[in-house]
């Protein structure tokens, strides 16, 4: 019985297993399988216990065919892509690591970069400024400059903005020994140019049926400025984010300043930009943003009389104009009312450019040393490139002898506050170049430019028209075309050869009769 | 910006160079809350400084029940004490394009005018315009505006009543999204300046894209679009009126604009791309 029994149990069993396993077959379509999506809903079932479930258990089905999927994990992985941010903030990182094996040693020395935190505070209460954090970077950034370049002093002069990305400009002074290697450089390219045009002309001479030469011979370059002196007197360095490297802007001379004068563009950001523009400006970005650095310190670097002396020299005549001038250690200060109402009290102390495109004046008419001695006695011209020597405003002009242009005054003084006057300070801002701005209290005074780099035009920008056309040759009376002849003119002469002819032949006939009278 | 949110708002556009002293933040929200009491205004904007020769002019802006129709602007010279400026009307624009040149003098009684020599005998005697500078810094705050207010998408909803007002639920612009210029509306009434297609309204949501959109702008290249603040902090500059700043950072519901400037337009900006 117990045999048939289990056979039957067996039988049955085998039945069943059987059936489970036709259950979890999976479907071609779906690759779900009927055991386990029944055991799902039977699960669901006993958890919830719905009303009414009968009718509602094909619902219930459909939803766990919808949700079944979300339970399968994914093989992908994600990969994580670094946003700009997180590229940034790991070379700021490197802004926050400081060396251990600096010693106490540099405290006695003097610091040669700025306290930039103080001159943050003193430009917020002026209203200027670039945010708490942001001048903290930037301080950081130059204490990095300062230790990785090795340079005696450096400053902040301040921000350009731009289309795209914008600069922060450093001033720093030059290292001495890159004095030598400015002069080795600049004798190195004056040597390759004259060795090119060397080869020019030899190729030159090779060729045969050479068009004809230009005659036309460019006004000479006004030579550039020497390391130290005038527009050359700082060396810049820029970057675009406080954290990343700094770059060096290359020294500026007079022909890219002068054009720098006839062009407005904005600046993109990016160094290697080539400046499309009428006239065509000599260089990239990074040199129209020297050129412009050069103008705006020139134009606006200003500080309270006393703040800076002129170096003293023996046998100084009065009339030659100081080039140099120092911080003066013994400036006490000026009280702070006085500064905000007149403008005489403050003066320049980067000199002034002149139409040249340098600081001091240079003779372009003066022919070199190196021509014979006795053409120079005997043809001396003085053609029409003589022109009278350019007279700026001296060093340490005081600003109310600055010219108005447009209408507008050039300077707006105001104090910082006039609820807590005692602790004020005098705040001095451009308006031609707009993003100026200098503020003295005490002893401590400050420059700062944060703008577009951009003079105010007053009116309008009117470019520069194109210059005329050169004659192509001499006019000559062989190639003047002459007017020809009109009809009338033709029979006048006719008849004055006729007459002319006639009177000949009389003439000759009168003689021979002579001689035939003589015969 | 909202003068709730003053004391981040103002490091976050510092990178343009201007910002207020801690005197002038403190005055400012001082009296934005009288303001607001006084005129019932929902929400009081500073809405920036404009630089004169003598004086600086702070302009604030109230808004009411629409954020577009409802504004009203006020100047004052140190944060406490504020005057209404006169709305702008069509009129008042045309005199203040004829005569408005040059820089802001920081004095509102302050009169412009043009001298008018009598020509020969036929003298026309024109009247004299003038225009006084309260007159020529309202007209300069509408235009500015008008042509330079920037709000991201989403930002402001309009209701089925044609109001405008905030979305309470804008979540901010992500990443991607911060670095198209398509995503910066104009904030003022739509001018339509380029006809979209179909295909293009098919994406678009009539709730949030009311308003016209900044890279339509004609020249292309009169807005620059930049992170700063390590990146943080999305700011929009506009070419055109050179100190209007827009910052929004991006995933937080921060936005805002500010124009610091001497209210004068860009005029020269072709030759300057």
């Amino acid at each position: 019985m117990m045999d048939l029994f289990n056979e039957s149990m067996d039988s049955r069993q085998q039945s069943a297993a059987a059936f489970k396993a036709f259950m979890l077959k999976k479907s071609t379509k779906s690759n779900l399988n009927l055991y386990d999506h029944l055991t799902r809903l039977l699960m669901k079932v006993m958890d919830e216990r719905p009303h009414d479930v009968v009718d509602v258990i094909e619902d219930m089905s459909r939803e766990i065919k919808l949700t079944v999927f979300e339970d399968k994990q994914s093989t992908l992985r994600d990969l994580p892509q670094t946003t700009a941010a997180e590229q940034l903030a790991e070379q700021q990182r490197l802004l926050f690591a400081w060396l251990e094996d600096v010693g106490q040693e540099e405290e006695l020395v003097e610091t040669p970069f700025p306290n930039v935190s103080e001159i943050g505070f003193y430009l917020e209460q002026a209203g200027v400024g670039l945010g708490r954090e942001e001048m903290q970077r930037i301080y950081l950034a130059l204490k990095q400059l300062v230790e990785s370049h090795g340079l005696p002093r450096c400053r902040l002069w301040g921000k350009i903005l731009g289309t795209e990305s914008s600069y922060i400009i450093a001033e720093a002074d030059y290292r001495e020994d890159e004095q030598v290697e400015e002069e080795e450089q600049s004798t190195d390219e004056a040597a390759e140019q004259e060795e090119s045009e060397a080869k020019e002309a030899e190729e030159n001479e090779t060729k045969e049926d050479l068009p004809p030469q230009s005659i036309y011979k460019p006004p000479p370059a006004v030579p550039k400025e020497a390391i130290g002196v005038g527009t050359n007197k700082f060396v810049y360095y820029v970057c675009n984010e406080p954290g990343l490297p700094w770059v060096k802007l290359p020294s500026v001379n007079p022909a890219q300043i002068t054009a720098a004068r006839q062009i407005r563009k904005f600046f993109t950001g990016r160094l290697d930009n080539p400046i499309v523009s009428y006239p065509p400006f000599p260089g990239n970005e990074a040199i129209y943003l020297r050129a412009q650095i050069a103008r705006i310190s020139a134009g606006t670097q200003v500080s309270p009389q006393g703040f800076y002396q002129t170096g003293e020299e023996e046998g100084d005549e009065e009339e030659t104009p100081h080039d140099n001038c120092e911080v003066n250690p013994d400036f006490e200060g000026l009280p702070v009312a006085e500064m905000a109402d007149s403008l005489s009290i403050w003066a320049h102390h980067i000199q002034h450019i002149l139409q040249q495109g340098r600081c001091t004046w240079v003779n372009l008419a003066t022919k070199p040393e190196d021509t014979n001695e006795e053409e120079d006695d005997d043809e001396k011209e003085e053609g029409p490139d003589e022109s009278e020597p350019e007279i700026g405003p001296p060093l340490l002009t005081p600003l109310s002898q600055d010219a108005e242009i447009f209408n507008t005054p050039p300077w707006s003084t105001k104090l910082s506050s006039t609820l807590t006057s005692q602790h004020a300070i005098a705040v001095v801002r451009s308006n031609l170049w707009p993003g100026a701005y200098a503020y003295a209290v005490g002893k401590k005074c400050e420059n700062i430019y944060i703008g577009w780099g951009l003079k105010c035009t007053g009116k309008g920008y009117d470019p520069p028209l194109p210059p005329q056309p050169q004659k192509e040759y001499p006019s000559g009376p062989e190639i003047t075309e002459s007017v020809d002849p009109s009809v009338e003119d033709e029979e006048a002469m006719k008849e004055v050869l006729e007459e002319q002819q006639a009177a000949q032949e009389d003439a000759e006939e009168t003689d021979e009769e002579e001689e035939e009278n003589d015969d | 910006m909202d003068t709730n949110s003053l004391f981040c708002s103002l490091e976050l556009v510092a990178g343009s160079g201007h910002t207020l002293n801690v005197e002038q933040r403190t005055a400012l929200e001082t009296s934005s809350a009288i303001l607001k009491r006084n005129y019932k205004f929902h929400r009081v904007l500073l809405w920036g400084k404009i630089l004169g020769l003598r004086k600086d002019y702070f302009i604030v802006q109230g808004r009411g029940e629409d954020e577009i129709k409802d504004r009203k602007n006020l100047y004052s010279f140190n944060c406490v004490d504020w005057f209404v400026l006169p709305t702008a009307t069509d009129s008042m624009i045309e005199e203040v394009s004829k005569l408005g040149t040059g820089q802001f003098i920081g004095d509102p009684s302050f009169v412009y005018e043009i001298n008018k020599r009598a020509e020969g005998p036929e003298a026309v005697e024109e009247e004299g315009l003038k225009v006084t500078e309260e007159t020529r810094l309202a007209v300069t705050v509408h235009q500015i505006d008008e042509e330079a207010s920037v709000v991201p998408r989403g930002a402001f909803v309009r209701s089925p009543h044609s109001l405008v007002q905030i979305n309470r639920s804008f979540g901010g612009l992500s990443d991607a999204e911060a670095n198209k210029l398509h995503n910066y509306l104009h904030f003022r009434e739509a001018k339509n300046v380029k006809e979209k297609s179909i295909l293009e309204m098919g994406d678009l949501n009539p709730a949030l894209d009311f308003l016209d959109v900044l890279s339509d702008d004609i020249p292309k290249g009169s807005w620059s679009l930049q992170f700063e603040c390590a990146r943080k902090v999305c700011v929009l500059r506009s070419l055109l009126w050179l100190g209007l700043t827009f910052y929004h950072v991006p995933m937080t519901q921060q936005h805002g604009y500010i124009y610091t400037g001497d209210g004068t337009k860009n005029l020269n900006l072709p030759f300057m791309l």
